[in-house]
Formats: C-alpha cells, sequence, structure tokens
C-alpha cells in the first residue's frame, strides 16, 4: 500500500494473472508494454494513459482532463466517457484508425 | 493464497429455465451421502421462496434467498450470503462443508455469477467459481428459447448440460435439442435424465478454474480436434446464439490480446457469452488457458505436461449475433496494428 494516498498496490485484472509475471522486474516491463500498447489505441481519440505508482493507471485528455482508473476495463469505460464516442473492436473505421 | 488455489472452496451453480428439473436434481443431490460435505444456497424469485418448501427436510442447512434474480438484483445479497456461510463454518456453527452449490431461479443468467466472487475482495480469497450445470427441460428448450434470451445464456454459461424429461419426448425432439445445444455450446458435457435421477459427485467435478490443467483436461475442455477437421461454420443471424472457434497459427502477443478482448467485452460484453481456450503465448514456455464467461474472464492458467508437438492456440467463442468473419477480422486488424510482435495467423474453422 502507498503510504501517501493509501492505493492498495498491485494490479488484479486478469490480464496481469500469468506466473511468468510473478518476478518483478518482468511485471514492470509487461506493464509498460501495455501502457504503450493502450496508448497506441488511444491515440486516435487523443487521450493518453500514464502509470500511476504500478497498480493504477492516469488517464489524461487533449483538454487536461485526467482520471484514476484502476484495470484495463475501466480503462475503456472511462475513456468512452471522457470522449463521448465508442472504442468499438468490432468497427472497421476505429480499427483503421489505430495508431494513426 | 491466490484465486487459482486449488484448496479455494469450489461455488458449483444449478440453472436452468423454470421447470427444467433443478430443484428435482437439488433433492437428489442432497439426498445422496456423497454430497455430504455440501452448503446449500437456493435463489428464489418472488415473493414466497416456494423451492425451499419442496426441498422439505432435506436441506437443513440451505439458505435462501429471496429478493429476486441472481443476474442483478442480489450480487450484493449473494456476496453476503456466501460470507454468511464462511462465517458460520469458521466458527463451527455449522459443519466444514468443501463444496458450495447455488441453485438459481428459472429465469436467471449466471454469467455474473463468477464475477461477484471473483470480484468480491474478501470471498476470493475463500471461494473458486466452479461447476456450472444447467438443466434443460426436452419438452419446453424449443418454445423456452424462443420467448426468453436468457435459455440461451444459461446453456452458453455450462460447464454441463443435463437433458431432462426425455422419456416425455419424442426421439426426434431430443436429438433436435442435443443438436442446438451443441451448436450453442459445442464443448460443454451433455447428460441424461439419469443424471437427476443418480447424481454422483462426478457432477462437480474438475471446474474449469483448478490451480494446474494437463493436456488431456484442456483437450477435453476445449472439444480440440485433430488439425485439419473441417468444422461447421455457423449461422449469424443478429438474435441467435451460436459458436465459433478460431486457430491461431504462430505465438501470441498475450498483453496485445488481453487488451484487445477488453476493448471487445467492454463493448459488446452482452453478447460474448463465452470465451474459452488455450493459448501459445510469446515467451511462455506452457500454453495458457482462457476462460470466461460474459464480462468476466477468469484468472488464466498454465497448460501442464503439453505436447511438445502440439503448437495450437485456439479461442472458442458463443455470442448473440456476432459472426465469427468479424472476430476473425477484428484481432486480425488489431494485433497488426498495434502489437510489437509478428501477429499469428488468425482462421476461422
Amino acid at each position: 500500500m502507498c503510504g501517501l494516498c493509501g492505493a492498495l498496490g498491485g494490479e488484479d485484472h486478469w490480464t496481469a494473472h500469468l506466473s511468468v509475471a510473478e518476478q518483478a522486474d518482468v511485471r514492470r516491463r509487461q506493464r509498460a508494454y501495455r501502457i504503450g500498447l493502450i496508448n497506441t489505441v488511444l491515440r486516435a481519440p487523443r487521450l493518453t494513459l500514464t502509470d500511476f505508482q504500478s497498480s493504477r493507471y492516469v488517464l489524461a485528455g487533449a483538454t487536461g482532463k485526467r482520471a484514476i482508473v484502476d484495470d484495463l476495463g475501466g480503462i475503456w469505460q472511462q475513456a468512452e466517457t471522457m470522449t463521448g464516442a465508442s472504442l468499438d473492436p468490432l468497427d472497421p473505421e476505429f480499427l483503421d484508425g489505430l495508431g494513426t | 493464497m491466490t484465486a487459482t488455489d486449488a484448496s479455494l472452496i469450489p461455488v458449483n451453480v444449478v440453472s436452468g429455465f423454470l421447470g427444467a428439473g433443478k430443484t428435482s436434481l437439488l433433492k437428489r443431490v442432497l439426498a445422496s451421502e456423497a454430497f455430504g460435505e455440501s452448503a446449500v444456497l437456493i435463489n428464489e424469485f418472488g415473493d414466497v421462496g416456494i423451492d425451499d418448501l419442496l426441498l422439505g427436510e432435506i436441506a437443513e442447512d440451505a439458505v435462501l434467498l429471496s429478493s429476486g434474480c441472481v443476474c442483478c438484483t442480489i450480487r450484493q445479497e449473494l456476496s453476503e450470503a456466501l460470507a454468511r456461510l464462511l462465517e458460520l463454518r469458521a466458527d463451527g456453527r455449522i459443519p466444514c462443508f468443501k463444496r458450495v452449490i447455488l441453485e438459481t431461479t428459472g429465469l436467471a443468467d449466471p454469467g455474473p455469477i463468477a464475477s461477484t466472487i471473483t470480484a468480491d475482495p474478501m470471498l476470493r480469497h475463500h471461494l473458486r467459481p466452479g461447476i456450472n450445470l444447467t438443466v434443460v427441460d426436452a419438452i419446453h428448450a424449443g418454445d423456452s428459447e424462443t420467448a426468453y434470451t436468457v435459455w440461451a445464456d444459461q446453456v452458453a454459461a455450462a460447464d454441463k448440460l443435463i437433458i431432462s424429461k426425455t422419456d416425455l419426448a419424442d426421439t426426434d425432439r431430443v436429438d433436435t435439442l442435443r443438436d442446438r445445444l451443441t451448436t450453442i455450446n459445442p464443448t460443454a458435457e451433455i447428460l441424461g435424465p439419469d443424471a437427476i435421477a443418480q447424481p454422483t459427485t462426478a457432477l462437480f467435478r474438475q471446474g474449469p478454474h483448478v490451480a494446474r490443467w494437463g493436456a488431456a483436461e484442456t483437450r477435453r475442455w476445449l472439444g480440440l480436434r485433430p488439425v485439419g477437421t473441417p468444422a461447421v461454420r455457423e449461422s449469424a443471424h443478429p438474435d441467435t446464439v451460436s459458436s465459433f472457434r478460431l486457430r491461431l497459427a504462430g505465438e501470441v502477443d498475450w498483453t496485445c490480446l488481453g487488451v484487445w478482448l477488453s476493448m471487445l467485452l467492454n463493448r459488446h460484453g452482452q453478447r460474448i457469452l463465452r470465451v474459452k481456450g488455450v493459448l501459445q503465448v510469446r515467451g511462455g514456455r506452457d500454453p495458457v488457458i482462457v476462460h470466461g464467461v460474459q464480462h468476466t474472464i477468469h484468472p488464466p492458467e498454465h497448460v501442464r505436461d503439453w505436447p511438445c508437438d502440439d503448437d495450437r492456440s485456439e479461442l472458442v467463442f458463443i455470442t448473440r449475433g456476432i459472426a465469427g468473419d468479424r472476430i476473425v477480422a477484428s484481432l486480425d486488424g488489431f494485433m497488426k496494428r498495434v502489437s510489437a510482435y509478428p501477429a499469428p495467423v488468425i482462421s476461422h474453422v
């Protein structure tokens, strides 16, 4: 637990549960890679994601609006709330815009 | 202790549409000495709990959840009932039990029950989702599917399906139902009415969340067929529940797949009734099991003793109105554009 804000450490989302990630350095690298992938997805809707003490994420909009989210599921919900748009991986237009 | 610890007590779910025979099964189960170490929760829809009366004095320790469907309104009540069971057990006020059996109402979607357990910070250290058992009435299945979408949800969520009342239906009707069940949920084990008349502990054996999987259990659970076996393509009517299988050739970027799947479930979780599969993950020694029901993905687990010459990755989806080709195009396009590694070749088999 973080002594400053009381945030419980450790991510409990299912994507972070593989035993290969039990070593701290591997876990950090995987988390950094995950954040990089998500930022690729969030580039088109002009959002950015940063790590928050290796336990949560900070999602920021182009206007400076920020929100702390716990896990992947929370990121997509919050991103849709902040942009007012649907982030739908089944939408061909959304796929075409990835990374642009 | 982790959520994948095999010492966790499994919460098995008995679901089935109204009148399918859930209570008959539960009465037999509770009357059997083989199920002596079971705690029972009964979810009853309506003001008067009927099913506890039907069960009579057999289930002395049964707890009746009375305020509605498990799927929506009483998740908090389910958490509290499970916590109460654990407290009574710890205090020695009820005997130790090694499994929980939850009977849902006929109108409940069993999918969200698992998330009630895995999302609760206390429960997940004591309990794990167990087997989902769905009883299907051979007489009324067709009408129930037509009138109520939850019927297919219950079938899709099942690890095991029991067809009841086959003695009242002709052979053609039972065969048609069996085909329909296989179309919706091709990997569920289908049992006959003997499973109700003479239930054994095998009914609740080998939940999908054991700590370590072997190759044989994994193949059986996924219904893996020899490579190259032709498969029946699903129909994709907007409201039809169907299943399909994706095959991925080449190592899978687990992180990228997780990002994609979490997005898919965020947007379409209500229509992705089930996902399960085995994946050869980049950088991992053993294949990984993926298992999810609607919005809930269970913690992935490694398969032990997987043969070196079997490098298959397969994902089985059960969806409502989402065709396999759309999923293939989405996953393929996503991985090619987002992953830092070469994407596997994804085919819809």
